[in-house]
């Protein structure tokens, strides 16, 4: 038989419209499941890096690169630096985000000894206005568990998490105050504060 | 205190508040530059005395090594939240949460006589029965009044108008001034501020990288304070959207 039957035709051809539909519509879309997967996968990298063992200065550089594949690095750096960072040209702009990015591999990777033995659970997803809201909850040793709030964003072009809240604390606000005051301390110079973030952390 | 001396402080803190409510997510700080003063002194405090005492209690770094240890730290800290115990009880019930309220009393029975006076907790860990924080300064959040502007008071840090009046009413209230001697009293708020000093070298970690390590430490403590209170309180403000600005 030389002509499909028309059966199959028709499912072929079903098949590519349903391609072009998907084509049609963003690819990374993203869905309550898949915001909660990616918080999941990159705390069980964090995990990994705790539990390695290997020297401090290694872990923050491991950290770093974790931060920068599951969270949208410009958009946090950007809104730390606010209203200076529509001023900023474009290679000054980017050699902030470099340094801000190990600054934050640094400050927070610090804080790793806390972790050891302990665990994240996440609990839950919820849409919230734009964005996806992923519910998880810390057992750290020798205190109260702790909510923590993750905040999802397909906006970047890929799911990325752009916000972390520990009990009610939020680290982009946190951040904002803090770089806010070290772009004060260098009177509004931006190369002078990134200079200040790679020593920074 | 009487209840005339109670009502005065209470017109106290409408006034106080109602001039000041705060707008969205902001922060009202008003007296920023005495804050700031009395934060100079309470981090110079930190770093010479409550920092080296609480290392010394919770036994280092780690928690864990010399020290008298954390075992000794838990345990005088379980004596000093149980005496606040009754205190809680009031204002869960001023609150109008019976729930807690019944919780905290069974607790407080529980942890006094099998608990060996306190210093063991065995209404959580064997009775389901966890400590159900709440003080006057919540009480007056449920009752509608205002956050009032930020406060950093000497000794004590952080606090809010309406915090501020909830710590004094607080002490007012506390049904152990009536039940212990005066003695037995100062026994059991020495023994809370010690087991804040053994959680001062607990959460060691946290504690530097705001208060002695960022740019203004004045300002990440005074976000990070506000924010968390708000949080318990369940007054937080809206989400930030950076991909809206």
């Amino acid at each position: 038989m030389t002509l499909m039957p028309n059966d199959t035709r028709r499912g072929f051809l079903g098949l590519v419209g349903a391609g072009l539909a998907i084509a049609a519509r963003p690819a990374w879309a993203l869905d309550t499941g898949e915001a909660r997967a990616l918080i999941e996968k990159s705390l069980a990298e964090v995990y990994a890096v705790i539990n390695s063992g290997q020297p401090p200065a290694q872990m923050y550089r491991a950290f770093e690169a974790i931060f920068a594949r599951y969270a949208d690095v410009e958009i946090i750096a950007r809104s730390a630096l606010g209203p200076a960072a529509r001023q900023a040209g474009g290679a000054e702009f980017a050699a902030y985000r470099q340094a801000f990015q190990g600054y934050i591999g640094r400050k927070y990777g610090k804080r790793f000894r806390e972790f050891i033995d302990s665990k994240i659970e996440v609990t839950g997803a919820k849409p919230v206005k734009s964005f996806f809201a992923v519910t998880s909850v810390a057992y750290l040793k020798g205190r109260s568990p702790m909510e923590v709030e993750w905040h999802v964003s397909d906006k970047s072009g890929k799911s990325r998490y752009f916000n972390i809240i520990i009990e009610g604390v939020n680290m982009l606000a946190s951040e904002r105050a803090e770089i806010g005051a070290m772009l004060a301390r260098r009177k509004g110079d931006l190369a002078a504060l990134t200079a200040d973030l790679q020593q920074a952390g | 205190m009487s209840a005339w001396n109670f009502s005065l402080l209470l017109v106290a803190t409408v006034t106080l508040v109602a001039c000041s409510d705060r707008d969205g997510d902001g922060i009202q700080d008003p007296y920023e530059p005495m804050n700031r003063k009395v934060h100079a002194f309470n981090r110079g405090l930190d770093a010479h005395v409550v920092k080296p005492l609480g290392t010394g209690l919770s036994g280092g770094e780690g928690g864990e090594g010399g020290g008298i240890g954390s075992h000794a730290v838990a345990g005088l800290g379980n004596f000093g939240a149980n005496l606040a115990q009754p205190g809680r009880v009031v204002n869960h019930l001023l609150q109008g949460r019976p729930g807690p309220a019944a919780r905290s009393t069974l607790r407080f029975l529980v942890n006094t006589t099998v608990g060996m006076a306190g210093f063991l907790d065995p209404a959580a860990s064997d009775f389901a029965l966890p400590e159900e924080d709440t003080d006057f300064g919540q009480t007056l959040a449920r009752w509608g009044v205002g956050e009032g502007p930020y406060l950093e008071l000497p000794l004590i840090g952080p606090s809010t108008g309406r915090d501020a009046v909830g710590r004094v009413v607080d002490l007012a209230i506390d049904p152990m001034r009536g039940w212990l001697n005066r003695d037995q009293y100062l026994i059991g708020m020495g023994a809370r501020l010690a087991s804040k000093a053994g959680e001062r070298g607990r959460f060691g970690d946290s504690v530097d990288s705001i208060l002695h390590e960022s740019a203004d430490s004045y300002a990440q403590t005074r976000l990070i304070w506000l924010q968390h209170r708000r949080h318990e309180l369940g007054e937080e403000g809206e989400h930030i959207d950076p991909y809206a600005e």
